[in-house]
């Protein structure tokens, strides 16, 4: 086998017949003593090789000539693309079955030509990623990534995997004290290489989205498992509330800002923040915060051990808004080292309320800051940002007041 | 000629991919919409059945079931490959004399008719290399796979598809031939004895479309399709009827050749030759705002239609798909209300002379320019000669024109299915436990007592395991014989034959109760109804009271009509053997009182 490579075409002799196809490349988790071919017919099997014979090698690669053509026109908005990885930017190749990344903004428009006709598509590839790989320096990365192409476009679209798109969201939204064009995260849920993927949808509304007056950061997904429309939902407002489901973004506490259908007709739910003349960036992240998920038979050395080298925690606490009563000494000592701790809950729905059970009063007391029906997710997002950029006290006032929508007092039953 | 078969047959397992059962169900708990876009492969090729399907640009409808789940709605991912499906297509290869691949690869290929909300169906090669032996000769089965059925059409309504996805997800075993059948009646047997090899398994699923056939024939130019060829006794008649087709074409091929023929590229607005036209299909279109359009078949005078040619049908038929039903050629006009005059003029403008002739399709302007250009592609075609192409069976033996052939299957990976490695040990545990071929089946159920045609029956319709049962629990190989050849698929035998093992009934009641059942009745309902400590002996009596002149009249000879009656009345309940004596008894006792007073 040392002259032949993945992609010849090759012979493989076994006891159970000669095979003849493509070498494919062994995946991660094949056995060893199989081989791996694609046959005429285009199945892939698995053989146990006596031999494998070289019959052909394979073809340079032929690039095909892509059909996509952009070409400037001064009629229609530009959008810039910033890529950062994930599903809706992994494509893969037919011939060996690896997912690769889009590379271009001819890449993106490949297989959606369309949206060429409604902007001028501007784009770079920022990050190639799993969005579980995102961290705080890449979020700092890309909001001046945004900064940079805010000057020269009309609206910024940022492809991104869905697993930690709603922290990116919040990120950048709280960054962007002022922005000049609206900031469009997107994701789909299914890969760009299946026919039934969202990915189109939710791209070609994103570009939509994009072109609006929308002063702030969105996240654009289908609303529905029918494709017919997607929601626009405030970057401090959504999470990711399923594991599959194309509709698995939902604003929590609050509706979406609005609606998007597939003409591109957009219906408005809330008020929003229009667009500003110029954008204003606040890009500094203070690591040290945790998020906390409590819960019963917690050990308070793990509870201490988690919070002991961080500037601030947020709780993810149960129901209105607690932990465990045997913590209130540890969390009093922790704020008055000049910890802030800040309490969310579990519940993911509805307002953390500290005054109903007397564990939530002590802990109030102790210091610990109620932090409404805000997401806990957003609040540690929050609670980073405000550690960067504003001093102790600043930073423990504003936390609890609402500065991009992530907190609203009202919440309803329909 | 050369034939092929591939034959699909579901699994009455879980689905493949998800813990659904493998059911049709008419519970429709909701519904979703979606779009399929075609994928353009890394090379840029575009597949031209994909690509007439996003011509369509249409919407599916889907109606979720009650066995259907988030796997079925392309909203979570495939779970494992059922284990218990893997078997069955396991079993099945071994059965073919195949050989199982080492590892088990799955694929996706590519589908957007909208039958699968993925856009791909899932599929893996288990099996290579098999053949089965038939009177003809030996036939070779170079794959078997194992496959999702594809969710369930329930109506097409312009753009808008309706699918139901009870269906999606069933397990299937598909089984490819190779090419190597030579008539119809061989291809006939070929798909009977897969037929009774997969129900050999006792494993798969029964009932109308649980099994389909599509037939591949080819006489030596392009490759045509039947889809869903599933009538056994059809196939020599769908074959031979296909092989004349063909061999039509082929004529027609030779002529226009020799004509030199050419299809011309100018498509004609021919609606002022019929402003004041008979025809109602053009009337009526033109009065709806459509146009009739046209073009000139130059050499093609009398191969559309005539004794032996037909390529105008062929013409409608490439069309007929896409809704147009106003299409007329030179060979049927002047008819259909189209004038000779009409024709005259249509000859004028498109400058026809004797062996030229046309085609016009009245219909909305845009839609008709659209299919004149798909005739004139199916009449370029024509010059050359048979067409790779999809068609549907007809039970009148002839078939439609579908679409064209897939182009080869755009096949990826799954990658969310590992691969599965099968080991030499575990074929080997499943070879061990093999189910009997049919021929062995029937040489058993021969040897419990029935006839060759019988057992070949039960063996066919994969009841030998029943039979055999019963026979050896309560015997009556012949009654249950009978009772299964002419009874329904699913209805407890065992039950029926328990019953007249302890006496509940007679035998003569078993095609009632059978028939019965079988129409849905409940099995111990009926039974009940059979009441033996009916007295036989007053209902003879009184019978043959009744009838006493007749007795008079004929003696001895009036048995057999009062046996009629008896039997009549008991409905079964009684032996007839012991009626028949006791009522021979009656009858000679009533003889002879008559003849001593």
């Amino acid at each position: 086998m040392d002259n032949i490579e993945e992609g010849d075409y090759v012979e493989v002799i076994t006891d159970k017949g000669t095979f003849k196809g493509v070498l494919l490349p062994k995946p991660k988790f094949s056995k060893d003593e199989i081989v791996i071919i694609k046959l005429e017919n285009g199945y892939n099997v698995g053989l146990i090789p006596k031999e494998v014979r070289l019959i052909k090698k394979k073809d340079k690669k032929i690039k095909a000539e892509k059909a996509v053509k952009l070409e400037y026109s001064p009629d229609i908005p530009t959008i810039s693309i910033i890529g950062t990885g994930g599903t809706i930017a992994s494509y893969i190749d037919y011939s060996t079955g690896a997912v690769h990344p889009a590379l271009t903004a001819e890449d993106f428009l490949f297989t959606m030509p369309e949206i060429s006709d409604e902007a001028n598509i501007q784009s770079e590839i920022l990050f190639n990623t799993l969005s579980e790989n995102m961290k705080p320096e890449m979020w700092i990365k890309l909001a001046r990534a945004v900064k940079k192409a805010a000057e020269k476009s009309d609206g910024i679209v940022i492809p991104h995997g869905t697993d930690t798109m709603s922290y990116t969201a919040s990120a950048l939204s709280f960054m962007f004290e002022k922005l000049s064009v609206p900031v469009v995260l997107v994701g789909s849920q299914r890969s760009s290489d299946r026919p039934s993927s969202d990915a189109y949808i939710n791209l070609h509304s994103s570009v939509r989205v994009a072109k609006t007056d929308i002063g702030e950061v969105v996240v654009v997904m289908h609303a529905g498992s029918s494709d017919d429309k997607c929601y626009i939902h405030r970057g401090t407002r959504v999470r990711k509330m399923h594991t599959s489901r194309r509709d698995a973004f939902h604003s929590v506490n609050s509706k979406p800002l609005g609606e998007i259908a597939l003409d591109g007709n957009i219906k408005f739910f809330k008020e929003y923040k229009k667009t500003d003349e110029s954008t204003e960036l606040r890009d500094k992240m203070d690591e040290r915060v945790a998020l906390l998920y409590y819960y019963p038979g917690m050990p308070i050395e793990i509870f201490e051990g988690v919070l002991e080298k961080m500037h601030g925690a947020i709780i993810m606490g149960t129901g209105l808004g607690h932990v465990s009563s045997e913590f209130v000494n540890s969390v009093k000592g922790m704020v008055k080292d000049g910890k802030i701790i800040g309490m969310t809950s579990q519940c993911i729905y509805g307002s953390v309320n500290m005054n109903v059970y007397s564990t939530g009063r002590e802990l109030k007391y102790a210091g610990v800051i109620e932090l409404g029906d805000m997401l806990p997710e957003v609040a540690y997002v929050k609670l980073m940002w405000l550690l960067g950029n504003y001093n102790f006290e600043e930073a423990k006032n504003m936390l609890k007041k609402n500065i991009r929508g992530e907190m609203e007092d009202r919440r309803f039953l329909l | 000629m050369k034939c092929g078969l591939e034959i699909h047959q579901q699994l009455n397992t879980k689905k493949l991919f998800c813990n659904c059962d493998s059911k049709l169900s008419d519970n429709v708990i909701g519904e979703v919409t979606r779009i399929l876009r075609p994928t353009q492969s890394e090379m840029g090729e575009i597949d031209k059945a994909a690509l007439q399907e996003s011509i369509k640009n249409r919407k599916f409808k889907y109606e979720i079931t009650d066995n259907s789940c988030l796997v079925e709605l392309d909203e979570e991912p495939p779970h494992e490959l059922n284990r218990e499906a893997l078997e069955i297509a396991i079993k099945v290869a071994l059965m073919l004399n195949a050989k199982i691949v080492d590892e088990i690869h799955i694929m996706r290929k590519i589908v957007i008719d909208g039958s699968n909300t993925s856009g791909f169906q899932r599929t893996a090669l288990i099996g290579v290399n098999g053949y089965i032996d038939t009177s003809f000769g030996r036939v070779n089965i170079p794959t078997i796979c194992l496959e999702e059925e594809a969710a369930r059409k329930i109506k097409e309504d312009g753009k808008l598809v309706v699918y139901r996805l009870d269906r999606l997800g069933i397990p299937l075993i598909e089984i490819s031939t190779s090419p190597d059948m030579k008539n119809g009646d061989e291809v006939k047997e070929v798909a009977e004895k897969i037929g009774m090899i997969l129900r050999a398994t006792k494993k798969v699923r029964r009932g109308a479309g649980t099994i389909r056939q599509d037939i591949n024939i080819s006489t030596g130019q392009g490759r045509v399709e039947i889809k869903g060829a599933s009538k056994l006794n059809m196939i020599p008649k769908w074959v031979a009827e296909e092989e004349n087709r063909q061999e039509m074409l082929k004529n027609i091929a030779e002529i226009l050749k020799r004509r030199g023929a050419k299809v011309e590229d100018t498509i004609y607005d021919l609606t002022d030759v019929f402003f004041n036209t008979n025809s109602k299909i053009i009337a009526k279109e033109i009065k709806r705002g459509g146009r009739v359009l046209g073009i000139a078949l130059r050499g093609f005078n009398g191969v559309l239609k005539n004794k032996e040619f037909r390529l105008g049908k062929e013409l409608a038929g490439v069309v007929k798909v896409i809704g147009i039903k106003g299409l007329f050629h030179g060979d049927e006009l002047p008819g259909y209300g189209v004038s000779e005059e009409e024709v005259e003029k249509i000859n004028k403008i498109l400058k026809l002379e004797n062996d030229d002739s046309f085609v016009i399709i009245a219909a909305p302007e845009n839609k008709g320019k659209t299919a004149l250009d798909i005739v004139k592609e199916r009449a370029k075609i024509s010059m050359k000669g048979v067409p790779g192409e999809t068609r549907a069976p007809k039970d009148d033996g002839t078939t439609q024109y579908l679409r064209p052939l897939p182009g080869a299957n755009r096949m990826y990976p799954e990658t969310d299915i590992p691969p599965i490695r099968i080991t030499e040990e575990y074929i080997e545990k499943i070879r061990q436990n093999l189910p009997k071929m049919p021929e062995e089946r029937i040489d058993d159920l021969i040897n419990m007592g029935i006839s060759k045609q019988d057992a070949h029956t039960i063996v066919r319709e994969g009841m030998d395991d029943v039979f055999e049962k019963i026979v050896k629990k309560y015997g009556y190989p012949t009654i249950v014989a009978r009772a299964i050849t002419n009874g329904c698929e699913d209805i407890d035998y065992e039950l029926i034959f328990k019953a007249l093992h302890e006496g509940k009934f007679a035998k003569e009641a078993i095609d009632d109760i059978v028939l019965r059942a079988c129409n849905g009745e409940n099995i111990e309902k009926i039974i009940s109804g059979y009441d033996t400590s009916i007295d036989l002996n007053e209902i003879i009596e009184k019978i043959v009271n009744e009838k006493e002149a007749l007795i008079i009249k004929r003696g001895a000879a009036a048995f057999k009509p009062l046996m009629g009656l008896v039997m009549k009345e008991l409905r079964g309940k009684v032996d007839g053997k012991l009626v028949s004596e006791k009522l021979r008894e009656k009858i000679n006792e009533k003889i002879n009182g008559n003849s001593q007073s």
